[in-house]
């Protein structure tokens, strides 16, 4: 088995664990944004999420590990590995795992980010139109970024450096975001009406569980328990909670009290800013980093709501913004003897700062243009939104036939051999 | 005096509110209740049971308004309480015999008349 001697133990066993912290990613998230929303559309909001762990996995596994990983040309990849072929136990190139293993781990990465857009369109959007939406945008979204810094494309050949996301996941998910605010537009009572969180617990319990599962999205990133994966964990602890301070300090300096759902929110904007450097900046680079990430997401979460952009749990802000400015970080801060591949400016390489820059116009650009498309595509098949008088009634009883809190007072039980009617009027008065 | 109870939709309680406050009127109770009047009623499954909800959530308004607010506080009411479908509620009008302010002991249309009219 010439093969499968390449196989490192350990690294197979870390990134066994970390494919599963990822994943639990993505239920953390679709908690946060379920706190995050009316309790009307509390179901609806974490199905979204549901939908991408079921969706999106399905087409990562048949389509979108091949078009981000196989063999293609600079922009997209090919179809050598189309409904998984030829990804076994053999070692993925550039490796010591499973190419098998390697194939979930992304899968991981993939299903969190098609989960993140829906926060731009929670509590309108028709949610039969948004699984379509998740089909589509998981093929021709994500692999293409991730196959421009990781599968051998443009940018990645160019000398760009992302080392666990910050092109495909963090911007593409945030400028997607945009995108589809814009196309599926604004809730009805936005700007009429406030529309508060209903459950700021599930916000700080999602955010929480998102931190922890962070650990094996940037730790799992070097694909290895050597150095980059060490560096790249600890940095998921020192950035956000510079963020968290820094989030803190703007609280108090603003109303005097540090509010909890901006906390929640500095968790993931740290999480998100440290993302692309984990494995590439010193320790205390990334507590830099932590800390001037909460600046202008901070900026951007006050300044959106007075506009008639309804992005509606600021994706852009909490994933575009500090996934921007991550990626931007290393072109500065950057340290071969930390992470053995590069310098950033600081440290003598400005053509580092090049290769950074390029991702960060070239990738929002990609995101948001191709998002655009294909909402408004999906526009001429099928609504992309509820009618006014479902959303007034809630996206849980529209959608999906249940409520998140059923009292079960009032609730006639239908027996078998009543069967199933449609709903009557009764006594109409 | 009259006491105006309004059942509304709970997704209709801010445009009621806002109506009520353009009308000037002031003092408002509101509570969150359940209740039946005619709408159609819901089919929700939680896996293998399938229920019909025969109670739908609704907001109590309790207004005491002296006599001449009587029909701007209905006006706003329909104004801000109806979507044209069934299920938009009901107004109730009753008689008031006393009202009584607890901070002042004021009585009757003293009491219901806001602070500073």
């Amino acid at each position: 088995m010439a093969a499968t001697a390449a196989i490192d133990p350990a690294a197979t066993a870390w990134m066994l664990v970390a494919t599963a912290l990822v994943l639990m990613m993505t239920p953390a998230l679709g908690l946060f944004y379920a706190g995050l929303v009316r309790s009307k559309n509390t179901l609806n909001t974490f199905m979204m999420s549901v939908g991408a762990l079921g969706l999106v996995t399905v087409t990562f596994a048949l389509i979108g590990y091949s078009l981000a990983f196989s063999h293609g040309n600079g922009f997209v990849g090919g179809f050598g590995h189309l409904f998984l072929h030829g990804v076994g136990f053999a070692p993925r190139p550039g490796t010591r795992i499973p190419e098998l293993l390697y194939f979930a781990f992304q899968a991981t990465f993939c299903i969190i980010t098609a989960a993140l857009v829906s926060g731009a369109v929670v509590e309108r959007m028709r949610y039969r139109t948004f699984l379509v939406f998740l089909v589509v945008w998981s093929i021709l979204v994500y692999p293409v970024l991730a196959h421009w810094v990781w599968g051998g494309g443009w940018l990645q050949h160019g000398g760009t450096l992302d080392f666990a996301g910050g092109v495909p996941v963090e911007m593409a998910s945030g400028f997607s975001a945009l995108a589809a605010a814009i196309v599926v537009r604004a809730r009805k009572d936005y700007g009429r009406q406030a529309l508060l969180p209903h459950n700021a617990l599930f916000v700080l319990l999602g955010a929480g569980l998102l931190w922890f599962g962070w650990f094996g999205f940037n730790g799992g990133s070097g694909f290895s328990t050597g150095r980059p994966s060490v560096l790249a964990f600890t940095n998921t602890l020192l950035a956000p909670a510079c963020t968290l301070v820094v989030w803190f300090v703007l609280d108090l300096v603003r109303d005097r009290r540090v509010t909890a759902i901006g906390a929640a929110t500095a968790i993931v904007v740290g999480c998100v800013g440290i993302t692309p450097a984990a494995g590439f900046v010193s320790p205390l680079s990334a507590m830099l980093l932590g800390a001037l990430a909460a600046l202008p997401s901070y900026a951007l979460i006050l300044w959106r709501p007075r506009t008639r952009l309804d992005e509606t749990l600021d994706v852009l802000a909490a994933h575009g913004v500090a996934g921007f400015l991550g990626i931007l970080f290393i072109g500065f801060f950057a340290e071969r003897s930390w992470n053995g591949v590069a310098d950033g400016l600081l440290h003598g390489n400005a053509a580092q700062l090049g290769h950074q820059a390029l991702a960060a116009v070239a990738t929002p650009a990609y995101a948001f243009a191709a998002t655009f498309l294909i909402l408004r595509v999906l526009a001429l098949f099928m609504p992309l939104r509820a009618t006014e008088r479902e959303e007034s009634i809630g996206m849980d009883v529209v959608a999906h036939g249940e409520e998140a809190y059923a009292s079960g007072e009032g609730a006639i039980l239908i027996t078998a051999e009543d069967g199933i009617e449609p709903p009557v009027a009764v006594a109409q008065p | 005096m009259k006491l105006v109870i309004a059942i509304v939709r709970p997704e209709q309680a801010n445009d009621v509110l806002a109506a009520l406050h353009r009308a000037d009127v002031r003092g408002v109770s509101i509570s969150r209740v359940q209740g039946h009047g005619g709408e159609l009623e819901r089919v929700e499954t939680y896996r293998g049971t399938t229920v019909k909800m025969a109670l739908a959530d609704k907001v109590r308004f309790e207004i005491a308004v002296s006599d001449d607010f009587v029909d701007p506080t209905i006006d706003a009411l329909l104004d801000g309480a109806r979507t044209g479908e069934v299920g938009d509620g009901k107004i109730f009008v009753v008689p008031l015999e006393r009202a009584v302010r607890i901070r002042t002991g004021e009585a009757d249309r003293a009491a219901v008349t806001p602070v500073g009219d």
